[in-house]
């Protein structure tokens, strides 16, 4: 049995020059195989005595199994080089383009409405809708502004005959909403309003979004309350927020609201006021058991504000070099 | 309203400089616009006296002038052509400082030294006028500082007020909201009357007695017609943004500037018989103070005398019997008109002036004795004259009532959510004129003063109580609401939904007028007839859109002449559509796209978009509410679409939108690069959707055999599926298209289509026979109904 260890050695070096995985498995066979050269040492143990068999046959299995430890971490081995060579083959630039379509973009009115909306519908109010072109009682009647009345003067209204307008004002869906639905109601109005002006600041077609609460015992505190909340969490600023006495004749008493974002400078950011019990008259709620705010917000004007814009008419350009940056 | 703190300080004086003035008033409800110094800043400038104006030896339009300072006399050269001797104007020395930091210094102009200069209003920002040098009144103390002379160091404010606010349309009006603010006493104008000289008087007579229950008059004779307005009467009117004109008219305007009430004077020799306040009869004939021509409708309250209309009563008045330079006698109005009478009435003859304001809005309607008190007051002060008595005739029973109101504690702290003290709202109350009378236990019986046109009702109360105390200062809370659960409708698909779908399919939204120009929305829309409007903004903005391609046809060229060569847009809103005696407005979701089919890249030649590329997006949307099974397209004609690539769109047989190719002379008229595709659906429609049902998932293998089948290139594939569908037995499940194809091995004119059926039955396997003979089924009645054949 001298020569299991330069069989052994012979064995060691042929895994070492194997170059493939297909020169490994032949060495494989050579060594370890049926009639592998250790492997035949086995047979050979039947020519020894009794006394010498046992420890011949171990010598031969340790050198077996040390063959094979060598063989198995050569196979390792060289499958990992074979499968880093693949890879590397197949390196791509993962600097161009990915392929196929660009996402669009959602209209900054539109972005501003629904966040104007979100804000609401968390706080239980419900989405409202009516038609734009409208009849004189609804936005102007039903809403203590009757005929001849000088407020009537802040409205520049668009006319198809002395009765059919456009709306000015989302309102007429407060009204088209109180005469169907009792209190409690908890109401917001978007959409498209119109008015017969147009410069740089004014555009003949606009959004708003109204909000109206009834219910009982609604006081003027819980109106401050809403209003200065919903414009901290809009802007997400701690904005100042200011109060001031104004006029709309569907409300009393009326208010429009100011903030200022940190310069010093008042804007004007909303209109509001508790609802006029004409106009609850005008819609068969008693104003003794119910009262409630309304308030109304021009949306590009929001949008304006948050997102910098500076034009107002850009946004019905529509040049897609505008709306992309609002993706 | 324009107004000159000085002159208001006149009346009350609170100790707060101009800024907090501003901001206290702001914050009262009277916003202030804009606050603007009187004059520039300037220094350095005084009155000077033109002693001697001779022309200039080398210009023809200069000339030179000796003017004294009060000590010297000083050679200036001047271009004015109304620089003349003994005109005394405004002068600044050399050393003088002009607005705009010029400096003045000694000058030579065409060789002649000029030692200052003589200023017009505009160089000294008085106003824009640049006629000549400032006119100076005769007694204007030479020497003198300009801006002490002229009173220059004050401000003008100017007030945007509210409707409502009619009692604030005058100095004393505002003076007495400044004291309520500040809790100062107010120096009320308090005329005493003027005894009559002479007893002559007008005689005055109301047939229109509801829209003018009061009629105030005053003969005054023998003026003087030389007389001049005094120079701080012209300038407080300046500074409320009235022109000087001549000194009766001049009065008026004051006494309308400082108490609010409309005047007007008429020239005694030119009326005749008595005055009579009627309605006007449709086609009578006047001529306004402004030179316009007016015919006049039924309704419009007019003074007149024995020989027609005088003046559009509380508006305007005529000409003929206007003051002028010749009038020595004249007659004076000082009347209340009932708002409702003259609301309206103004704006329909096109007109808007400073008395038809204030009687809109509502002038208190006892302050019309004491206005000619005043009036007279003035007068005789300026012009001279001898007036005779009042002549009042009123109606009482149409005049105004003084309002009560019931005021109840209970309810001011409930609106206000806040305990106001008693005495704070009987003391805020009081100091804004109110009357209280506390009748029972927290509750007060209130009169309105007759200047308050906006105090009606209780709530009017709470409003002036929460204003003098300040908004801020009220109490802040959210609400508290019983919070029942809203219901949300799971087969509703949301327009939110739609969007996000489209602009995951690489549109951007846009959002176009809803009125378009007439001719594009008749290219677009030959079904229905646009309503118009009235007064558009526009021609391009005349009619209410039927569709909302027009628009976004106009879009996609702004972007295509930017530039843009990939354009997707979508939009949703309303359009328009007149359908019989309804008008229907309906919501819709529309899109456009032009360009290539992907943006720009490395991967591929870039294609352009087509039909298919459209219904992909479409079919996209259809599917949102799980109901696409329920939509079909049909080949349809449309004006805006080409004919041969435009598909109705349908749901269970209603037509419910349209889409396909724009038409080439639509692209041709409109500039644009085409091909262009669009889509129009009802947003309604899409909306409802379909809750899901469960159905049993088979067990069993499902089976698949392909046709390719050749077919007359006209024929739809969708009406070959539908009997494939139907002739392929209860198990087949799917009818699938994955080949279409024509040219070389198919005869010209033909088509080859390549479809895929897949069976599946819900428990068991299906053997070849079945499937072979439903195969054989569909394959015959394809032959039959289609001309098919199997392609070989």
């Amino acid at each position: 049995m001298e020569n299991i260890e330069p069989l052994l050695a012979q064995g060691i070096a042929a895994v070492e020059q194997a170059a493939s995985t297909q020169d490994l498995d032949q060495v494989r066979v050579q060594y370890l195989g049926k009639k592998g050269h250790l492997t035949q040492l086995l047979k050979g143990l039947g020519q020894l005595s009794a006394e010498e068999r046992p420890q011949a046959g171990a010598l031969i299995n340790e050198a077996k199994q040390a063959l094979q430890d060598v063989l198995n971490a050569r196979k390792d081995s060289l499958e990992g080089a074979a499968l880093n060579a693949r890879l590397a083959a197949e390196t791509i630039d993962v600097t161009l383009p990915g392929r196929g379509q660009e996402l669009g973009g959602l209209h900054p009115v539109t972005k501003t409405l629904e966040r104007i909306e979100a804000f609401f519908a968390n706080i239980g109010y419900s989405v409202a809708e009516g038609p734009e072109i409208e009849d004189d009682y609804h936005n102007f009647e039903a809403l203590n502004i009757p005929a001849h009345h000088p407020a009537r003067a802040m409205h520049d209204t668009f006319y198809f005959d002395a009765h059919t307008l456009l709306r000015t004002h989302t309102s007429p869906v407060q009204i088209r909403t109180l005469e169907e639905q009792k209190p409690p109601v908890r109401i917001i109005c978007p959409g498209r309003v119109y008015r017969c002006d147009y410069d740089q600041t004014h555009s003949p077609m606009f959004h708003q979004v109204e909000g109206l609460l009834v219910d009982k015992n609604i006081s003027f505190a819980d109106l401050k309350g809403t209003l200065e909340q919903f414009l901290r969490e809009f802007f997400e600023e701690d904005v100042k927020v200011r109060f001031r006495p104004s006029y709309f004749p569907f409300t009393e008493p009326s208010i429009e609201v100011d903030i200022d974002r940190g310069d010093g400078k008042w804007l004007e950011v909303l209109g509001c006021g508790m609802v006029h019990p004409k106009v609850f008259a005008s819609v068969g709620i008693d104003p003794e058991e119910y009262t409630g705010f309304a308030f109304g917000m021009g949306v590009e004007r929001l949008a304006m504000l948050r997102y910098g814009v500076n034009d107002l008419r850009l946004f019905f350009e529509n040049d897609l070099r505008f709306l992309g940056q609002f993706n | 309203m324009k107004f000159s703190e000085q002159w208001l300080r006149e009346l009350v004086n609170p100790a707060i400089d101009t800024d907090t003035l501003v901001a206290q008033i702001t914050m009262a409800g009277l916003e202030v616009d804009e606050v603007v110094p009187v004059a520039g800043a300037f220094s350095g400038v005084i009155v000077g006296e033109i002693l001697s104006a001779e022309p200039h030896p080398n210009a023809d339009k200069l000339q030179v002038c000796v003017v004294s300072d009060g000590h010297e006399q000083i050679q200036v050269v001047c271009g004015a052509p109304n620089a003349r001797a003994g005109l005394k104007t405004s002068f600044a020395k050399v050393g003088a400082v002009l607005p705009g930091d010029f400096k003045i210094k000694k000058a030579k102009l065409r060789q002649v030294e000029s030692f200052g200069m003589l200023c017009a209003e505009d160089e000294l920002g008085l106003s824009q006028d640049h006629g000549g040098i400032m006119e100076l009144a005769a007694d204007a103390p030479v020497g003198h500082c300009l801006r002490d002379y002229l009173g220059l160091n004050d401000k003008i404010i100017d007030v945007d007020l509210t409707p409502n606010r009619g009692d604030c349309l005058s100095i004393t009006g505002l003076a007495r909201e400044v004291g309520v603010l500040n809790k100062v006493a107010v120096k009320f104008v308090e005329p005493a009357p003027v005894e009559p000289v002479i007893k002559d008087a007008f005689a005055v007579v109301l047939e229109a007695k509801a829209a003018c229950p009061r009629y105030v008059g005053r003969v005054i004779r023998r003026i003087n017609p030389q007389a001049v307005t005094p120079l701080w009467m012209v300038e407080k009117l300046r500074r409320a943004g009235v022109r000087s004109i001549d000194p009766v008219v001049d009065v008026t305007n004051y006494v309308l500037q400082e108490l609010g009430q409309p005047m007007h004077a008429f020239d005694l020799a030119r009326l005749s018989g008595s005055i009579l306040v009627r309605e006007a009869q449709d086609g009578e004939k006047l001529t306004l103070l402004d030179g316009q021509d007016i015919e006049l409708k039924a309704g419009t309250l007019l003074i007149t005398d024995e020989k027609g209309p005088l003046a559009m009563a509380g508006i305007m008045g005529g000409q003929s019997s206007s003051v002028t330079s010749e009038t020595r006698d004249i007659f004076l109005e000082s009347a209340f008109f009932a708002p409702l009478a003259i609301a309206g009435r103004a704006r329909s003859y096109g007109l808007h002036t400073d008395s038809s304001h204030r009687f809109e809005r509502g002038v208190d309607w006892r302050l019309q004795r004491k206005a000619i008190e005043r009036a007279t007051e003035l007068l005789l002060e300026i012009v001279g004259g001898e007036p005779g008595p009042v002549t009042e005739v009123k109606s009482e029973e149409n005049l105004p009532e003084v309002a009560r109101i019931r005021l109840r504690h209970a309810r001011v702290n409930q609106l206000l959510a806040f305990d106001m003290p008693a005495a704070e709202i009987e003391e805020i109350l009081t100091r804004l004129g109110l009357q209280l009378n506390a009748s029972e236990a927290g509750v007060w019986d209130v009169s309105v003063p007759s200047y308050r046109f906006d105090i009606e009702i209780e709530v009017d109360l709470i409003e002036e109580l929460a204003r003098v105390y300040g908004y801020n200062n009220l109490p802040v809370k959210t609400p508290m609401a019983a919070l029942p659960i809203k219901p949300i409708v799971e087969s509703r698909v949301e327009t939110r939904v739609m969007r996000r779908t489209l602009v995951a399919l690489g549109y951007q939204e846009a959002i176009t007028y809803s009125f378009i120009e007439a001719g594009l929305q008749k290219q677009f829309d030959d079904q229905y007839d646009a309503i118009a409007l009235a007064n558009p903004i526009s021609a391009e903005m005349a009619v209410m859109r039927t569709s909302l391609w027009p628009g976004l046809a106009k879009a996609l060229q702004y972007n295509q002449n930017r530039q843009q060569d990939r354009v997707r847009l979508f939009e949703s809103g309303q359009r328009f559509l007149p359908q019989g005696g309804e008008l229907v407005q309906e919501n819709v979701i529309a899109g456009v796209i032009a360009g290539s089919r992907e943006p720009e890249g490395w991967t591929g030649k870039a294609q352009k978009v087509d039909f298919y590329d459209l219904k992909g997006h479409v079919e996209s949307l259809l599917a949102l509410g799980g109901a696409a099974q329920q939509y079909s397209f049909a080949s349809a004609s449309h004006v805006a679409l080409h004919p041969g690539q435009s598909a109705a769109i349908l749901r269970d047989g209603e037509v419910v939108g349209f889409m396909g190719a724009l038409h080439p002379n639509l692209i041709k008229s409109l500039d644009l690069d085409g091909p262009v595709y669009l889509f129009e659906l009802k947003l309604e429609i899409l909306a409802d959707g379909r809750l899901p049902r469960f159905s049993e998932l088979s067990k069993f293998p499902e089976s698949r055999r392909d046709l390719a089948l050749i077919v007359d290139e006209k024929t739809a594939f969708d009406a070959l599926r539908k009997v494939a569908l139907k002739e392929g037995g209860d198990y087949l499940k799917e009818v699938t298209l994955f080949d279409v194809y024509q040219g070389q091995g198919i005869e010209a004119g033909r088509k080859s289509l390549a479809i895929g059926l897949t069976w599946q039955h819900p428990s068991r396997t299906l053997n070849d026979e079945e499937i072979n003979g439903t195969i054989q089924a569909v394959v015959g009645a394809l032959k039959s109904g289609f001309g098919a054949t199997l392609r070989e």
